[in-house]
């Protein structure tokens, strides 16, 4: 008699460690809601890896059973591109907050997304810097109050949708932390998506954030329409841009297939004749004079 | 006429003349002969335009350094012949574009022997095409000193070959018109003959950047990203040719930052895997180095210097970041240095770079520099079949009984095995908190100060493990002189210059540089009453290192104008302090 293992459930995939979120922090839902996913869609958890940069919500690795690694502030997209390159089988899955992939990490973005790395990031956007106790972020909006902005936010804030869509990413989706339902159906789509997948969770942080609070999103969060054409990214950037309207869209906004950088490697090892047992004297003989 | 053993051929003109090409076919041309070669290169960091010079040494025997000035001098335009004017010594040949060219009159220089050549104007007139004015010079220069004419050929069918046989003719007729001006208008006068060698087919000739790269092939790399800068970016070239033949990746990061990122991300996936840069992008770098040593990921850093600070002299010679490659993290954090002394170390030491980073999961810098990057030189061919690599420790879960696996279990070594993602009950969080043994973050007093022992005092038999630290005793001398890099090779030729004159004087070559092999250098320490540290920087870096870490109190002889040291100046040098 064959003894099947029963399927994980999302439970089984959090690890001892205890998340160390304040109460009421919008990722606790996020991280329940991503577990499910992970659980929907059975995913090993020696075949996952999470990477996360520095921040509150970077923390989730530690609280998860599968690989890890918890690396420096704004740099966790360009350590999980590289273990996708060298491991294109595994699940990998980057995850942190909007200071970290937008203000300190933004450089790398426009290029991880452009070479269109078919890895997932997940960002937990609640405007603020919430683990060195209040600092004005990048999705943080212009006036808003916070400790080094005690005379309201100068600046404009980053829109994370428009700006990953304009670089070409291949998934693009929003989703809010109190709906737990729909971030679940989204991380998973965006991990069954070949290519890179963006996820923005709107998270508010109850601790410092006064502006963005689940009461401001209850007013403000719209579902995107049902007639909307995901493969359309002209109407996607409108979407994008109704934050300037004060709305924010939740929902999928575009998703195409294009070639990935794993396959884009596969094509450079083929054209180059790529073997495992390649004779290094084939090429150190080149050099003979 | 006598044979010349060693003969120094400078070519000087403006950038984009065909200096570099014509440096390079002669070199490989003499290397096809049979003869050790190495070559010396200095340009503006412009694209195109400015002085360029291209220095080609060539023996019967090994060569070390870029010798002490030159023999011949080959000057392309005014310019050059204006630059090198001083250092012509008596004895010197000096081959000059005239008539016809930008120097407007003959030259006489007492004690030098003199050849106007017309390459321009041969180039233009005769043969209606300018660009062919270097191969012109350079059948000028074979015909003069002997250097195989059959060989330039051959080289020139080679590298021309694909273009289609009428580049081939027009470079043979270049080479002919130069080759009989000489035997029509000028009378050899010098004594300079190369002495022919001996065609071997165990060599190549190879540039120290490409020998990185040819060395992380054999050490088994598969990975590499990097953001190109000057003068590293020939590694990433070769290895973007090469790496993928060997189902190896290589992409070029948005930046050094990323490339680091990258290189850690692949190897936490189980591929040896490295980067190159230059100090520009070493101390972008230093975050990331931090973080490599926390999660005990081994990765490797080229780092081919140059002169700085910030963009400094991008494309000159300097041994300036030996403090940022030891001391330029935030932290106590361990790490390796190694330097390179020339083309073959920069095969082999980069095989040690992977092979010490694998055994001690700690990040590794092999520093090389502008002068040996650049360089191109003659050396036996590496057999593949005769390298040692290691592999990193993997862990292996039946060993572990009914325990969950330790990521960073604290081992007598220091020590810990790693898994590889895919690897079934391995999982673990790599990361750059202090962490217990599980990988959880863990601040404790005690967990600190433990950790942090496990990270330095896993390196403690690093000095026996690698290739011991080579000296050079003369019993009775009370002078030990120390190198490190490139100028290595100058310090062995100026220690036999100095010999040849009677002087007692020990040498110490240590190639591991961080951490020190105090052991080495103490043993020599004390059997010299005085030490002498010759190092291509402001703050005498390696001088300032030794006097911290062992017992040395050295006097430092260090130059930083942007160029190597010539032996003779050591010798001098040794001459003067004793």
């Amino acid at each position: 008699m064959d003894i099947k293992e029963a399927p994980m459930k999302a439970k089984d995939y959090k690890s001892v460690v205890p998340p160390t979120w304040c109460p009421g922090c919008g990722d606790y839902g996020v991280l329940n809601a991503v577990l499910k996913s992970f659980a929907e869609l059975e995913l090993d958890i020696f075949e996952t890896a999470l990477v996360s940069g520095i921040g509150c919500s970077s923390r989730f690795p530690y609280f998860v059973k599968t690989y890890g690694m918890h690396t420096a502030h704004g740099r966790a997209l360009p350590v999980a591109a590289g273990l996708k390159m060298a491991r294109p089988e595994l699940e990998v899955i980057c995850l942190g907050g909007d200071g970290d992939g937008f203000s300190i990490g933004g450089g790398h973005v426009a290029h991880v997304v452009r070479k269109n790395t078919d890895i997932t990031y997940v960002i937990m956007d609640n405007a603020i810097y919430g683990l060195t106790k209040g600092q004005v972020s990048p999705t943080s909006v212009q006036g808003m109050v916070t400790t080094t902005t005690p005379y309201g936010v100068p600046d404009n804030p980053v829109n994370p949708l428009a700006f990953v869509l304009t670089y070409g990413a291949t998934f693009v989706a929003q989703a809010y932390s109190s709906k737990p339902k729909l971030v679940q159906e989204l991380v998973t789509k965006a991990i069954q998506h070949k290519g890179f997948s963006f996820v923005n969770i709107i998270s508010p942080c109850p601790t410092f954030n006064k502006f963005n609070t689940f009461d401001y999103y209850k007013e403000n969060i719209e579902e995107i329409p049902e007639g909307h054409n995901t493969k359309d990214l002209n109407s996607a950037l409108e979407i994008a841009l109704r934050s300037k309207q004060g709305k924010t869209p939740v929902g999928l906004l575009y998703q195409i297939q294009s070639p990935t950088l794993t396959e884009r490697l596969a094509d450079i090892r083929e054209k180059a004749e790529a073997s495992d047992n390649y004779d290094l004297n084939k090429i150190i003989d080149a050099y003979k004079p | 006429m006598a044979l010349a053993k060693d003969l120094i051929i400078r070519i000087g003109g403006e950038g984009g003349e065909g200096i570099i090409s014509s440096g390079d076919m002669i070199a490989q041309a003499a290397a096809r002969s049979g003869l050790e070669v190495l070559t010396f290169k200095t340009f503006p960091a412009e694209i195109r335009g400015g002085y360029a010079m291209y220095q080609i040494r060539f023996s019967k025997s090994r060569i070390l350094s870029e010798g002490s000035g030159f023999n011949v001098l080959c000057c392309f335009n005014k310019e050059s012949l204006d630059v090198n004017r001083k250092y012509l010594q008596e004895g010197n040949a000096l081959i000059y574009d005239y008539p016809g060219g930008d120097i407007e009159e003959e030259v006489n220089i007492p004690g030098v022997h003199c050849y106007p050549v017309p390459m321009s104007k041969i180039a233009k007139t005769e043969l209606g095409v300018y660009r062919s004015k270097n191969m012109v010079c350079l059948g000028a220069v074979a015909d003069l000193f002997s250097i195989s004419m059959e060989s330039l050929k051959e080289t020139v069918v080679e590298k021309f070959g694909k273009k289609g046989q009428e580049v081939v003719d027009v470079n043979f007729k270049a080479l002919e018109a130069g080759q009989t001006y000489i035997r029509e208008n000028i009378k050899k006068e010098d004594s300079f003959n190369m002495e022919p060698g001996t065609p071997k087919d165990d060599v190549i000739i190879i540039s120290g950047n490409y020998a990185v790269g040819l060395g992380a092939l054999l050490a088994g790399c598969k990975y590499f990203s990097a953001y190109p800068i000057t003068p590293a970016t020939e590694v990433a070239n070769f290895l973007s040719i090469n790496l993928p033949k060997v189902n190896g990746n290589l992409v070029q990061a948005e930046d050094e930052i990323a490339s680091l990122a990258n290189v850690i991300g692949a190897s936490y996936g189980g591929l040896k895997s490295m980067t190159a840069t230059s100090g520009p992008g070493l101390s972008l770098m230093q975050e990331l180095i931090g973080m490599s040593t926390m999660m005990e990921v081994p990765v490797v850093i080229c780092d081919v210097q140059r002169g700085g600070p910030s963009t400094g002299l991008p494309t000159k010679h300097e041994q300036s970041d030996l403090f940022l490659a030891a001391h330029g993290g935030h932290g106590d954090g361990s790490r390796v240095v190694l330097s390179p002394e020339g083309i073959e170390d920069c095969v082999y030491m980069t095989v040690d770079a992977f092979n010490i980073a694998e055994k001690y999961q700690v990040p590794v810098l092999l520093l090389s520099d502008g002068s040996l990057g650049f360089r191109t030189a003659s050396m036996k061919k590496p057999d593949p079949s005769k390298i040692k690599t290691i592999n990193r420790d993997t862990y292996d879960p039946s060993s572990n009984g009914s325990e969950s696996f330790m990521r960073y279990k604290l081992t007598k070594s220091g020590i810990s095995p790693m898994s590889t993602p895919g690897q079934p009950d391995g999982a673990y969080i790599s990361t750059g908190l202090e962490h217990g043994e599980s990988s959880a973050p863990r601040y404790t007093p005690d967990n600190h100060t433990v950790m942090l022992d496990k990270r330095f005092n896993k390196l403690d038999d690093l000095e026996d493990f690698f290739t011991p630290t080579e000296v050079d005793i003369d019993e009775d001398a009370e002078l030990g002189v120390v190198a490190w890099g490139s100028t290595i090779g100058t310090l062995r030729e100026a220690l036999a210059l100095a010999r040849e004159d009677g002087l007692k004087v020990s040498a110490i070559y240590p190639k591991l540089v961080w951490p020190m092999p105090k052991k080495a250098l103490n043993d020599f320490a004390a059997k010299h009453k005085k030490i002498l540290v010759t190092e291509i920087n402001k703050q005498a870096q390696l001088a300032a290192l030794l006097r911290s870490e062992t017992d040395m109190d050295p006097i430092s002889y260090n130059i930083y104008g942007g160029l190597p040291f010539t032996p003779k100046m050591i010798a001098d040098k040794i001459m003067e302090v004793l």
